[in-house]
């Protein structure tokens, strides 16, 4: 593993915006055409800075968005009391200039060449890094087989709904939705417990590969459930944002 | 030269005393957790703490470690996610202690944890009361998604450096990469100079 480092310095460029795509009312995904990108791994993220006119600086990481080969994006959702996301959200337009470098991470990746399949399970903008994750899979027609278990607050909250779903046979994608679903839903209407994950995710024996992202308190709960149905804590990876994080 | 991002004030809500708050990094009151994997739950009288130095090994148990001399400190902690938090109080062993008693001296340690996490720092860096083997947290037990039962703590280092679920020091002649380090991360993590990549 230590050889899947790139270890090479991060320098600071400007991106221009390309498109924004509104993904629900408090997300949005930004499209970016990045000069010089060295390409991405499913999973990585990258720093976002913004600079006032008077020097003031903030920085945020971000998740990136797209698969490996496509135009960098990032999806943001909207803190009310963030800094800099309601910047990204609300502010920026097709043709700003955003600074930013990377990508950064090698341990929340997958590289869709391993056999053993793969569960992600994604709480609200968690599912960020994991879309690209699916968005690799089907792009590289990757024989991976994929479950995708995707907790929401409501049906509105989705973000990538219409891509996720139409996957294909080949990702099933699973809701849940925790504050309200429409009347006739079909698919889960609770938090995910260990009584859901049992049902959702792959079987131990079948030796898959975990990826969990969302909320500290939702990811805390999931990795422990998967522990105890009996995945290896070494095959159950994971990344969290706190209540107040920036991502 | 210097780019401008258009529209962008920034809400500056909490500046903050300049002089604490590392270039890039914003004061927030909550305490975000970041971690690889599942937490892990050692029991406690499965738990030890061990200086390594070549085949030497010190170990102590839980209440052996807690015997020892301990201080409670007020710190500054720097995430390199960005997010830092100011006056955090600690209860812990100085590093100092836990070496002295050992007897243990080489230029770098590679701190080893629960879960299979690492971190490298050198030894100058984790002693002359600069680091703690930390147990306590805010006058309670430190929470399991925080690094409990017991982190390193050293808190003139981005946060990753203060290794969660730390089960030991193991002291080396260079200085080896850890887990984050060899994913692109800092070898030294200076907040000070936004050392948060290799390259930085």
């Amino acid at each position: 593993m230590a050889g899947a480092a790139v270890l090479r310095r991060l320098t600071w460029v400007v991106a221009t915006v390309e498109e924004v795509v509104e993904e629900t009312p408090r997300v949005r995904t930004i499209v970016l055409d990045v000069p010089d990108w060295t390409g991405h791994r499913a999973g990585q993220h990258l720093d976002v800075r913004l600079t006032a006119e008077d020097g003031y600086r903030a920085e945020r990481e971000y998740s990136i968005a797209s698969a490996p080969g496509e135009p960098v994006a990032i999806t943001v959702e909207r803190l009310e009391d963030g800094e800099v996301s309601p910047y990204l959200t609300q502010e920026l337009r097709v043709g700003d200039g955003i600074e930013l470098r990377g990508p950064v991470g090698g341990y929340f990746v997958w590289d869709g060449e391993d056999a053993a399949p793969l569960l992600l399970v994604a709480g609200g903008s968690g599912v960020v890094p994991l879309r690209s994750m699916v968005r690799h899979h089907q792009r590289s027609g990757s024989a991976t087989r994929v479950r995708l278990l995707y907790s929401s607050r409501t049906l509105d909250d989705v973000i990538y709904r219409m891509e996720l779903d139409e996957t294909g046979e080949r990702v099933e994608v699973v809701y849940t939705l925790t504050r309200d679903h429409p009347a006739g839903w079909r698919g889960y209407a609770r938090r995910v417990d260990p009584d859901l994950l049992a049902e959702v995710a792959w079987p131990v024996d079948d030796g898959a590969r975990a990826f969990v992202c969302g909320p500290t308190s939702f990811v805390e709960a999931v990795a422990m459930s998967l522990v105890e149905l009996g995945y290896a804590p070494a095959r159950v990876k994971t990344e969290r944002f706190g209540a107040t994080g920036g991502r | 030269m210097s780019f401008i991002s258009r529209g962008f004030k920034g809400r500056r809500r909490d500046p903050g005393d300049p002089g604490r708050v590392p270039p890039g990094q914003y004061v927030t009151d909550d305490f975000p957790v970041l971690s690889a994997g599942p937490t892990p739950h050692t029991p406690l009288d499965e738990w030890t703490f061990s200086i390594v130095e070549g085949d030497e090994r010190t170990t102590w148990t839980w209440d052996e470690l807690r015997a020892l001399p301990s201080e409670t400190v007020n710190v500054d902690i720097h995430c390199v996610t960005r997010w830092s938090k100011l006056d955090t109080t600690w209860e812990g062993v100085s590093v100092d202690t836990l070496l002295e008693e050992a007897g243990a001296e080489a230029p770098y340690v590679l701190a080893f944890c629960d879960g299979g996490y690492t971190t490298n720092l050198p030894t100058e860096d984790v002693t002359g009361g600069k680091a703690w083997v930390a147990f306590g947290y805010d006058g309670e037990p430190l929470d399991p998604e925080h690094g409990g039962p017991a982190r390193l703590l050293v808190p003139h280092l981005y946060f990753w450096k203060s290794a969660k679920w730390v089960r030991g020091l193991a002291l080396r002649e260079d200085d080896e990469p850890g887990f984050w380090e060899t994913y692109g991360y800092h070898l030294y993590g200076d907040p000070w100079r936004e050392q948060r990549y290799s390259g930085d």
